[in-house]
């Protein structure tokens, strides 16, 4: 057992953090509060590999694995969170399905560009009325020769803004229930997909994040995952990565925060002490530190299991539920020792605050991590 | 062509801050980089591989063993191979008995062009790279900018000067030193770091270029270098400004200060 990373782990691990403190840095405030991602990060991201990480050679992706891309999403998301995210929709949610379900000639066509960082991916399971409730989908897809008909809407796809290719689920037989979704690869531009304007958020405002309205799409028969009916446990599947990457991002989020507060406290005074003498101050900070780091082996666990083909769901859903949790509290505390700087938007706490609150509810709010734990101890 | 690059591993000064309760430095947790002016080498020579065919670029460092994890760097940003030199016998080397060792591992790999960075931010010496050229008896230019091919066997440089630059043609093999000017160098690649890691980095030990070197000009015996005293260099301000004199007020106000201060 060894909890050390190798050589080229650390090499990883500074690459992402200069690159995170250099290029995103200065625009982690601006794309908060514009609401919009900077696009030319976007590409300059894509040129570096941030978008193929744990994908083959053979098809363009970096070659590395799940655990070389929690490290990208940790230190990314210590900067900015709606990076993060950009980054693990489309990794461990659409290349993923791609990868894991898609045949050659999917894989060739649609997955070779998303991993090699010329297209955005994106993942359209979410409904109005079918949030946790996932399974309770009402787009429907009707086939019509060599191509099916969608239609429906999704509510909260990341990455819809700019996204080349979405996964889509819809209902092909709406009498087998879970049993009757299936997954489609859609082109953006398609004719009746629409994608429309950023839905207003608490935090990772810099993140895309659509309405996409599905009105009569013709997706190719060929573009489908897998056969009919097999859509549900795509998206489960993918959810289950998706979670390890959710954990490395509230890893980050809560490490970041901490970062800022250590500085923060070195140089602030007050009582004519560095704020940092103050054992209130060193109690808070070790607490915090002890947390993020239990947070932290719990994702490269989950992460090692991926790579090891281990089952790795309960796993995930743990590493989820506890760093969300460790998140949103070490960046609650980190805004309290901040006091009244804290919660102005000239320091980042108050957004990395903001941002922390999703890591509960995204990709399986924590509660329904809770029902994966249970389930996967027999209760 | 086959290009080397010599590069050293450094502290990142621009991350040392001071403790404001102890007024001490405070080194912990101060991450190591490739040496900024290396890394514009770097960076220079993968752009003439892009340039030209049947180009190789090789790393060449000599320090601990730590520092392979920057010629790793350096491999995964798309250079052919690495070498580190490292040996006891050649600890306590100052800036002539480091250029004697590293001219010693250059000639024995081989090359077309050297490329040095201009000085290191933890020595500021500026010396290494022209002592390489002089030990292997080849021209070399200094604080370059710029390099393109010209011809078969030359290059044509642009050296920055303080007020000017100068565009010259030099023939290789010769030996050029960056400086990180404008263009800022590449990022790696995460694909990259996976092909960095398949690649070993190659060591050169005394027993590999003891053929090549003296014992006496290599290590604390072949170091003439005395340190006197360490400092920073602490920026002047600006001083009194004088205006709207003429020429002779001006000379009187200058001698008047000149004698005040007991200068004169």
């Amino acid at each position: 057992m060894d909890f050390n990373l190798t050589k080229t782990q650390k090499l990883l691990q500074d690459f992402y953090q200069r690159f995170a403190e250099k290029e995103i840095k200065p625009l982690a405030r601006k794309m908060d509060e514009e609401e919009k991602y900077d696009l030319e990060l976007l590409e300059k991201m894509q040129k570096c590999g941030f978008f193929g990480i744990p994908y083959s050679k053979e098809y363009g992706g970096a070659g590395g694995d799940t655990l070389a891309y929690v490290l990208c999403m940790e230190e990314i998301s210590k900067i900015d969170a709606s990076s993060g995210i950009t980054i693990s929709v489309h990794t461990s949610l659409c290349c993923y399905s791609i990868n894991d379900f898609g045949n050659e000639e999917q894989k060739q066509k649609f997955l070779r560009p998303l991993v090699d960082g010329s297209k955005i991916g994106c993942f359209s399971l979410t409904e109005p009325n079918a949030g946790s409730d996932a399974g309770g989908q009402q787009t429907s897809a009707v086939l019509d020769g060599d191509h099916y008909i969608l239609n429906g809407s999704k509510v909260f796809t990341t990455n819809s803004g700019f996204a080349d290719i979405f996964i889509i689920f819809a209902i092909t037989d709406k009498a087998s229930g879970t049993d009757g979704i299936s997954a489609f690869i859609v082109e953006a531009g398609s004719p009746g997909l629409n994608v429309g304007s950023n839905m207003p958020r608490m935090g990772i405002r810099g993140a895309s994040n659509c309405e996409v309205s599905i009105d009569n799409v013709r997706v190719p028969k060929e573009n489908m995952l897998r056969k009919e009916g097999e859509g549900f446990e795509i998206a489960l599947k993918a959810l289950d990565g998706g979670r390890i990457g959710i954990g490395a991002q509230a890893v980050g989020i809560a490490q970041g925060a901490l970062n800022e507060a250590i500085q923060y406290v070195r140089e602030r005074k007050q009582f004519g002490r560095p704020i940092s003498a103050f054992q209130n101050t060193k109690f808070k900070i070790a607490e915090m530190q002890t947390k993020i780091d239990a947070a932290r082996l719990m994702v490269w666990r989950a992460a090692l299991a991926k790579d090891e083909k281990k089952d790795y769901s309960p796993l995930a859903a743990m590493c989820k539920l506890f760093a969300s949790d460790v998140a949103n509290d070490v960046t609650r505390v980190c805004v309290q020792l901040f006091g009244g700087y804290g919660y102005s938007r000239e320091y980042p706490v108050e957004r990395m605050m903001r941002d922390a609150k999703i890591t509960e509810i995204y990709e399986g709010t924590s509660e329904v991590m809770k029902m994966v734990i249970a389930a996967s101890m027999k209760i | 062509m086959k290009i080397l690059v010599c590069m050293k591993q450094v502290p990142d000064t621009s991350e040392v801050t001071l403790d404001p309760i102890t007024n001490t430095l405070m080194r912990k947790g101060i991450r190591s980089i490739i040496n900024p002016d290396d890394k514009a080498g770097i960076e220079s020579a993968l752009k003439l591989k892009e340039q030209l065919k049947d180009t190789t670029v090789t790393v060449v460092s000599m320090g601990p063993q730590q520092a392979e994890i920057a010629l790793k760097e350096a491999l995964a940003m798309g250079c052919d191979d690495a070498f580190l030199i490292s040996d006891r016998k050649f600890g306590g080397s100052d800036t002539l008995a480091t250029s004697t060792i590293l001219a010693a591992a250059l000639k024995k790999i081989g090359f077309d062009l050297i490329i040095t960075g201009r000085q290191a931010i933890d020595g500021d010496t500026a010396q290494v790279g022209p002592q390489i050229a002089e030990h292997l008896g080849i021209p070399h230019v200094s604080y370059v900018e710029e390099v393109a091919i010209d011809g078969d066997d030359a290059l044509i440089v642009l050296r920055q000067f303080e007020d000017r630059y100068h565009r010259i043609r030099v023939k290789y093999p010769c030996l050029i030193t960056a400086i990180s000017g404008y263009g800022e160098p590449r990022y790696l690649t995460v694909a990259g770091v996976f092909e960095a890691d398949k690649k070993d980095v190659k060591h050169f030990s005394y027993e590999d270029l003891k053929d090549l070197l003296d014992d006496e000009s290599i290590g604390l015996k072949g170091s003439p270098t005395k340190v006197v005293k360490s400092y920073i260099k602490e920026a002047k301000s600006q001083g009194t400004l004088l205006k709207g004199l003429s020429s002779n007020e001006a000379v009187e106000a200058i001698m008047a200060r000149l004698n005040e201060g007991h200068i004169l």
